[in-house]
C-alpha cells in the first residue's frame, strides 16, 4: 500500500498534473473536475418531471389513512365527474386488464410465500401511504381534486411498527404463510463454535442497540413519464432510475410485457441512494394506465408521498455480545435482529437484512461469529437498501461492540482495535461469516486517522472543555463489499475519431461521465474532451445492472477499460497496416499512431478507415468492443473514521469538532470526486447518528412525513469533513479499484455515537440510541425530563 | 403540492385590503407567504381559502421609524429589515436579533413581521421578542382601529387577538426596551422554529439591572413571559452571576399554557433546557445593558421609563 497522507499537497499535485495532459499524462488519478457539474448547476439538466410529452396526462394517487385495514369500499364517482378527470383507477381496474399488475417479490428467499406489493391495494392496504385509487386528468391540479374526491371506506385492523412487537403473540398477522410475521430467519456463521468461544473468553460485554429507520430524501422525488405507441406496440418510461435495464425487466413483470416491447430512459437523476433501484407502484401504475388510456402519462411524487411510500431503510433491533480476553483478543461476536421490512417484500428487501451479519468480524481477526436475524413484516412502508445496505448496520454493531469491549477490559478502544486487525499478509482473508476480503492493510489507516485528529492529545485532555461541555473522541473502523454482479461496458469509435462510452449503469451524482472518459482516455490513447459517456437508455445501450452498491467504478470502470483496450489494439492493427509497420511496433499517444520509422496517422483516420476503408485483409469494418464484465471477486474498501466531539450535559448538544475520513478505495480514479462521495457519505451518515428517524405513531402514522419533521442534517449540522487516502489495490481486476460511494455512511454512525459515548463516560453513561437528538443525549445523562 | 383554486387580489392600500377582505368569500391577507401557501399547497389550512388579498404593494406598512418615545415597526418589514435596522437595534435589540434568527436568509428576506405574530405559531421566534420588547400591536379593521398588548395577543393553538377582517398593521414598542436585549434560541433541527427561544430586554444603570421583560417561545402555547426570571433579575447587581442565578428560574408552569412536544424534542424535555437557553439569552442581555446603562448618560432616561415599564 502507499499513503498519501497530505491532501493539500496532493491536491496541488493533482492539479499540476492536469495542466500536463496535453503531454500525455495518465488522467486515470487526476482530480479533474466533474464535465456534468456546469449543466446540473446551470439548470440545463433534464430531470424526469422536465420530459414532456403532446397530449399527456397526469396521475395522482389516493393513498391510504390507515395503516392496517380491509378495504371495504372505492367510490371514484364522484372523482370522474369532475371536469378534466379522465379516469379514476382502482385494483378491480388492474384485475380486469391483461396486466398482473403486481411487483414482483423474491418468495425463493424466505420462509413463507407472501404476495407482492399490488400496484393499487387488492382488499387490504399494509402500511399509512400505500396506493388505493389513481386518478388521471388533464393537469396536476385536477388530478389532485380528483383524488380529493375519491372516497374509500375501510375497516380497521390493529397496527404494529415495531419489528421485536410486530412478532408478539398479541401482534396482528399481515400475512397467512407468516403467522408471527417473520418472512424470513437467516442465519450467519457457527452458532456451536461461536458458543464455545465466548464460554471460553475471559468477558463478555452485551450492547442492546436500534440502527434508526431512515427514508431515502433524495433532492429529486421519484416520477415517470410512460408513452404508448399502439402502432408498434412499443412502451417508452422515462423514469428516475439507478437501474434502467432493472426495471425494465420489473416493469415487464408487472405489466406482462415483454422486456423488448419496453424503453426505459433515465435522464438526469437527482439522487437516488438506493430507493430509485427499486421497483414502487407509481412508475409502474403510470406505465399501466398509458397503455390502457392511450396517452402519455405522468406521474411525479409529492415530497410527502416519497416520504409516506418510498422505500425506507434500516429499522434493526440488535443485541449483541463480545467475547473478548483481557489482553484486548476478540474471541467471538453474535449478534440477534430483528429487521423491519415494512407491509410488503419490495423485490429482495424482505430477505436483505439477514446479509448485513456476513460483514460482522469487519476489519478483525476473529474466529467465530454467528447473527441471526428476523426479517418482519410490519405495518409499515417497505424498507429496502438504502446506501449502505447492510453494511452500516453491521459495522455499527461492531464498531460499538469493540469501544464496550475497551472499556470492559479498561483497554484503549484504538488499541484494541489495533491488536485485532487482520495481518496484512492474511490476504485474501476469509471471514466467519463466508465473506472472503480481497486485500487489505489496516493499520495505516487507523494511524493516519488517530494522527489527523491528534488522537492522544484528546484523550489526556482534561474531560470537560474550558467551557463546561464535556469532550470525546470516537473511532470508526470498517470494511465495505463494493462490486458485485455484472456490468456491461460498450466502446464506440465513431468514424470522425470520436468516442462513445455507453455502460449499463447509470450516474445519479456519481460522476461516471467524468470517470470512465479519464479510464477510457487511458486506455484508449484518445483526447478526454473527444470521448463521450451515454448512460441511461435501455435501448442506447445493450444490456446492463445499475448504479448502487458502490460497484459502477469496480465494474462498469473495467467494463470500459477492457472495451476500450480490444478498440484500440484493433485501431493499433489498423494503423500498422497504414503505416506498414508491426503492430507490436505501433504506439498511441494522444490520439496520434507512430511507426518506428517516425510515420504517423491519427486516430481520426484509423476511425476512418475502419468503416470502409483501408484495413488488414479480412479484417471486419467497424471500431467498437463490448465487455460483459464480472468481477472475479468482490472487493472490499475499508478505512478508519475519527470524531472529535463536545456534548452541552445541561441542553445535550453535540457538536463535531473535528472529522477525519480515512478511506482506502485501492486505485483513485478521480480524487476529487472520491472526496465527494466521503462528503456526501458522511453527511447522511451524521444524519443518521444526529437526527434522521422515520418514527410511526403506535397507530402506524407515519408521524414524519415531511421535511419540517424528518430532520436532515443541514448545512451547518455537517461538520467540515477531512478526508486522507491510503491506497491498496484490489487484486481482482485490472483497474485496482474499490467502490467508495457507501464508505461515509458505514464508519460515520458509529464514529460519533463513540465519541460522545466517550465523552460521557464520566457521566456514567454507556449506551445512547441513534438518532442522538439533545433530548435522547439529555435523557442519557439525567433520565426522565420533568422529574 | 398542489392547491386548489382560488381568486388573487393586490391591495394598494390598508383600507382597499380591508374591503378586499370584507367582500371576498373565504379571504386571507398574503404577507411574505410562508404559513399561508405551505397551508394552501398541502391542504393544511385550517379552512377553505377562496381568496387571497396579497399586501405587498401596500407601502407605508413597510420599515422601521421612530413616532414620539416610540418604535414603529410597520407589519410587512422583513426579518432582514428588522436585524438590520439601526433603529431597532439601538432602541429594541432583543426584535431585531430574533429576527435575525429566523429560519434562513431566503426566509429573512421574504417574511415579515405581521405575518410571524398573525401567524402565531408556537415556535415562531418574533412573539416572544414581542412580548420582551413590551410590543403593542395595532390592528385595523371594517369599524377602525384597535391596539393590543403583546401579552394580550396571544392565544392558545396558535390563535390570536385578530379578528375575522381585521389586519395587523403595526407593531409599536415604547423607547424602553432599548439596546440591553438579546435573543437565545435551540433550533428544531427539522422544521428550524424555536424548539427553545427566550428573548431578554434588559436595562441597567450604575451595575444594577432597573428593568427586565423575559419571555420564551417554542416551548409553550401560547409564548409566555417568564415573571420569575423577571423579578430575580431586576434589582440585582450586573455580575457575571445574575444571568445564571436568575435562569435558575425560568419555568414553563404558566397557567392557560401547555407545553409544545414532538418526536424530536418533548415538552417536558423543552422545559428541563429552558433554564439553559434562558441563561445565553441573559447573559448577552445583561452584558449589553451593563455597557449601554455605564456607557451612554443619554440612555438614563430611557433607563428610568424602563424601571416604570418593567413594574408594570
Amino acid at each position: 500500500m502507499s499513503l498519501t497522507d497530505a491532501p493539500d499537497e496532493q491536491r496541488e499535485a493533482d492539479e499540476a498534473a492536469g495542466e500536463t495532459d496535453d503531454e500525455g499524462g495518465k488522467l486515470v488519478g487526476q482530480g479533474i473536475d466533474r464535465r456534468e457539474d456546469a449543466a446540473l448547476l446551470t439548470g440545463r439538466a433534464t430531470f424526469t418531471d422536465d420530459a414532456d410529452a403532446p397530449r399527456v396526462a397526469h396521475l395522482a394517487f389516493v393513498r391510504s389513512e390507515e395503516a392496517h385495514a380491509d378495504v371495504e369500499a372505492v367510490d371514484t364517482a364522484a372523482a370522474e365527474a369532475l371536469d378534466g378527470v379522465l379516469a379514476a383507477y382502482t385494483w378491480a381496474d388492474v384485475e380486469a386488464s391483461d396486466a398482473p399488475g403486481v411487483l414482483p417479490i423474491s418468495a425463493e428467499a424466505l420462509d413463507c410465500d407472501p404476495p407482492g406489493h399490488p400496484v393499487l391495494a387488492r382488499e387490504r392496504v399494509r402500511y399509512h401511504g400505500q396506493p388505493v385509487a389513481a386518478v388521471v386528468a388533464e393537469d396536476r391540479y385536477t388530478a389532485r381534486d380528483g383524488v380529493e374526491a375519491v372516497e374509500v371506506s375501510y375497516d380497521p385492523r390493529p397496527a404494529v411498527v415495531d419489528p421485536v412487537e410486530a412478532r408478539g403473540a398479541d401482534a396482528p398477522t399481515l400475512f397467512e404463510g407468516a403467522p408471527d410475521n417473520v418472512a424470513v430467519t437467516t442465519d450467519l456463521g457457527d452458532e456451536a463454535a461461536t458458543d464455545a468461544a465466548f464460554a471460553a473468553a475471559d468477558r463478555t460485554v452485551e450492547v442492546k442497540l436500534e440502527n434508526n429507520r431512515l427514508i431515502a430524501s433524495a433532492l429529486e422525488p421519484r416520477a415517470a413519464l410512460a408513452e404508448y405507441d399502439a402502432g408498434s406496440d412499443e412502451l417508452t418510461v422515462t423514469m428516475t432510475s439507478q437501474s434502467p435495464h432493472g426495471h425494465r425487466r420489473k416493469l415487464s413483470e408487472t405489466l406482462g410485457l415483454p422486456e423488448r416491447s419496453i424503453r426505459v430512459v433515465a435522464p438526469s437523476v437527482g439522487g437516488g441512494f438506493g430507493h430509485k433501484g427499486h421497483h414502487h407502484p407509481g412508475e409502474a401504475a403510470a406505465a399501466w394506465a398509458a397503455r390502457r388510456l392511450g396517452r402519455p402519462v405522468k406521474w411525479t411524487a409529492t415530497r410527502s408521498g416519497n416520504y409516506l411510500a418510498g422505500a425506507h431503510g434500516r429499522d434493526h433491533r440488535t443485541t449483541a455480545k463480545i467475547a473478548v480476553d483481557d489482553d484486548g483478543t476478540i474471541r467471538g461476536l453474535r449478534a440477534d435482529t430483528d429487521a423491519g421490512v415494512g407491509g410488503y417484500g419490495l423485490g429482495g428487501g424482505a430477505s436483505l437484512p439477514g446479509w448485513y451479519g456476513s460483514l460482522l468480524s469487519s476489519e478483525y481477526a476473529v474466529d467465530a461469529v454467528h447473527c441471526r436475524t428476523r426479517s418482519v413484516f410490519t405495518t409499515t412502508a417497505p424498507v429496502h437498501s438504502y446506501r449502505g445496505a447492510g453494511r452500516p448496520e453491521a459495522i455499527y454493531v461492531t464498531e460499538r461492540l469493540v469501544d464496550a469491549a475497551a472499556r470492559e477490559v479498561g483497554m484503549d478502544p484504538a488499541e484494541l482495535r489495533r491488536r485485532n486487525l487482520i495481518d496484512p499478509d492474511a490476504f485474501p482473508y476469509e471471514t466467519p461469516t463466508g465473506a472472503t476480503y480481497d486485500s487489505g492493510d489496516y493499520e495505516p489507516a487507523l494511524d493516519v486517522a488517530l494522527e489527523a485528529v491528534d488522537y492522544e492529545a484528546v484523550k489526556a485532555a482534561p474531560d470537560r472543555d474550558d467551557d463546561g461541555r464535556y469532550r470525546g473522541v470516537g473511532l470508526a473502523c470498517m470494511v465495505e463489499s463494493t462490486g458485485s454482479g455484472f456490468e456491461t461496458g460498450l466502446v464506440r469509435a465513431h468514424p470522425d475519431g470520436t468516442v462513445t462510452v455507453y455502460a449499463g449503469t447509470h450516474s445519479h451524482g456519481q460522476g461516471h461521465g467524468t470517470t470512465y472518459a479519464q479510464i477510457v482516455a487511458d486506455e484508449l490513447g484518445v483526447p478526454y474532451d473527444d470521448i463521450e459517456v451515454a448512460e441511461g437508455d435501455t435501448e442506447r445501450v445493450p444490456t446492463g445492472t445499475g448504479t448502487f452498491g458502490s460497484r459502477s467504478t469496480v465494474v462498469g470502470g473495467n467494463a470500459v477499460a477492457e472495451s476500450a483496450a480490444d478498440v484500440r489494439e484493433k485501431a493499433t492493427r489498423i494503423a500498422a497496416h497504414r503505416l506498414d509497420a508491426d503492430p507490436a511496433d505501433v504506439t498511441l499517444a494522444d490520439g496520434t499512431f507512430s511507426a518506428p520509422d517516425g510515420s504517423a496517422v491519427g486516430f481520426a483516420d484509423v476511425a476512418a478507415a475502419a468503416h470502409g476503408g483501408d484495413r488488414p485483409a479480412g479484417m471486419p469494418p467497424g471500431l467498437e468492443a463490448t465487455t460483459a464484465y464480472e468481477s472475479e471477486a468482490t472487493a472490499y474498501s475499508f478505512g478508519t473514521h475519527a470524531v472529535e466531539v463536545r456534548v452541552d450535559a445541561d441542553t445535550g448538544e453535540v457538536d463535531v469538532e473535528t472529522y477525519v475520513a480515512v478511506d482506502d478505495c485501492g486505485e483513485r480514479v478521480n480524487p476529487t470526486i472520491l472526496d465527494g462521495q466521503v462528503h456526501g457519505g458522511v453527511a447522511q451518515g451524521v444524519g443518521q447518528a444526529r437526527s434522521e428517524h422515520a418514527v410511526y405513531g403506535d397507530d402506524g402514522e407515519l408521524l414524519t412525513g415531511s421535511m419540517d419533521r424528518y430532520a436532515l442534517p443541514r448545512a451547518a449540522s455537517v461538520p467540515h469533513v477531512e478526508t486522507r487516502a491510503t491506497v491498496t489495490p484490489s487484486p481482482h481486476n485490472d483497474l485496482g479499484v474499490k467502490g467508495i460511494g457507501e464508505a461515509g455512511t458505514i464508519a460515520a454512525p458509529p464514529a460519533v455515537v463513540n465519541a460522545v459515548l466517550d465523552a460521557l463516560e464520566p457521566l456514567g453513561v454507556d449506551s445512547v440510541d441513534m438518532p442522538l437528538t439533545d433530548e435522547r443525549v439529555w435523557r442519557a445523562i439525567h433520565g426522565e425530563p420533568g422529574r | 403540492m398542489f392547491p386548489p383554486a382560488f381568486d388573487y387580489r393586490r391591495a394598494g392600500s390598508v383600507a382597499e385590503a380591508l374591503d378586499l377582505l370584507a367582500a371576498l368569500d373565504d379571504a386571507r391577507p398574503l404577507a411574505g407567504g410562508h404559513s399561508l401557501l405551505p397551508a394552501l399547497k398541502t391542504g393544511g389550512a385550517d379552512e377553505r381559502v377562496g381568496a387571497v388579498v396579497d399586501l405587498s404593494g401596500i407601502e407605508r406598512l413597510d420599515g422601521v421609524s421612530v413616532d414620539g418615545g416610540e418604535t414603529v415597526v410597520g407589519a410587512l418589514t422583513t426579518y432582514a429589515d428588522l436585524a438590520s435596522s439601526a433603529t431597532l437595534r439601538e432602541r429594541a435589540r432583543v426584535l431585531a436579533d430574533a429576527a435575525g434568527e429566523v429560519g434562513d436568509r431566503q426566509i429573512r428576506n421574504r417574511g415579515t413581521v405581521g405575518g410571524n405574530l398573525a401567524a402565531a405559531d408556537p415556535g415562531a421566534d418574533l412573539p416572544a421578542a414581542a412580548l420582551a420588547a413590551d410590543a403593542t400591536l395595532r390592528l385595523e379593521g371594517p369599524d377602525g382601529g384597535r391596539s393590543v398588548a403583546a401579552t394580550e395577543f396571544f392565544e392558545p393553538d396558535g390563535g390570536t387577538a385578530v379578528a375575522d377582517g381585521e389586519l395587523l398593521t403595526e407593531v409599536r414598542l415604547p423607547g424602553a426596551s432599548g439596546a440591553g436585549g438579546a435573543y437565545a434560541k435551540k433550533t428544531h433541527p427539522a422544521s428550524g422554529y424555536a424548539m427553545v427561544g427566550v428573548a431578554a430586554a434588559v436595562k441597567a444603570s450604575e451595575g444594577v439591572v432597573t428593568a427586565a421583560r423575559v419571555a420564551v417561545n417554542g416551548v409553550t402555547d401560547p409564548p409566555t413571559r417568564l415573571p420569575g426570571v423577571e423579578e430575580a433579575l431586576v434589582g440585582d447587581p450586573t455580575g457575571a452571576d445574575a444571568a445564571e442565578r436568575a435562569a435558575a428560574e425560568a419555568t414553563a408552569d404558566r397557567d392557560g399554557a401547555t407545553l409544545v412536544g414532538d418526536v424530536h424534542a418533548s415538552g417536558a424535555f423543552r422545559a428541563e433546557v429552558l433554564p439553559a437557553v434562558a441563561e445565553r439569552a441573559l447573559t448577552t442581555a445583561v452584558g449589553r445593558a451593563r455597557a449601554d446603562g455605564d456607557g451612554d448618560a443619554g440612555d438614563e432616561d430611557d433607563a428610568d421609563d424602563a424601571g416604570a415599564g418593567g413594574g408594570r
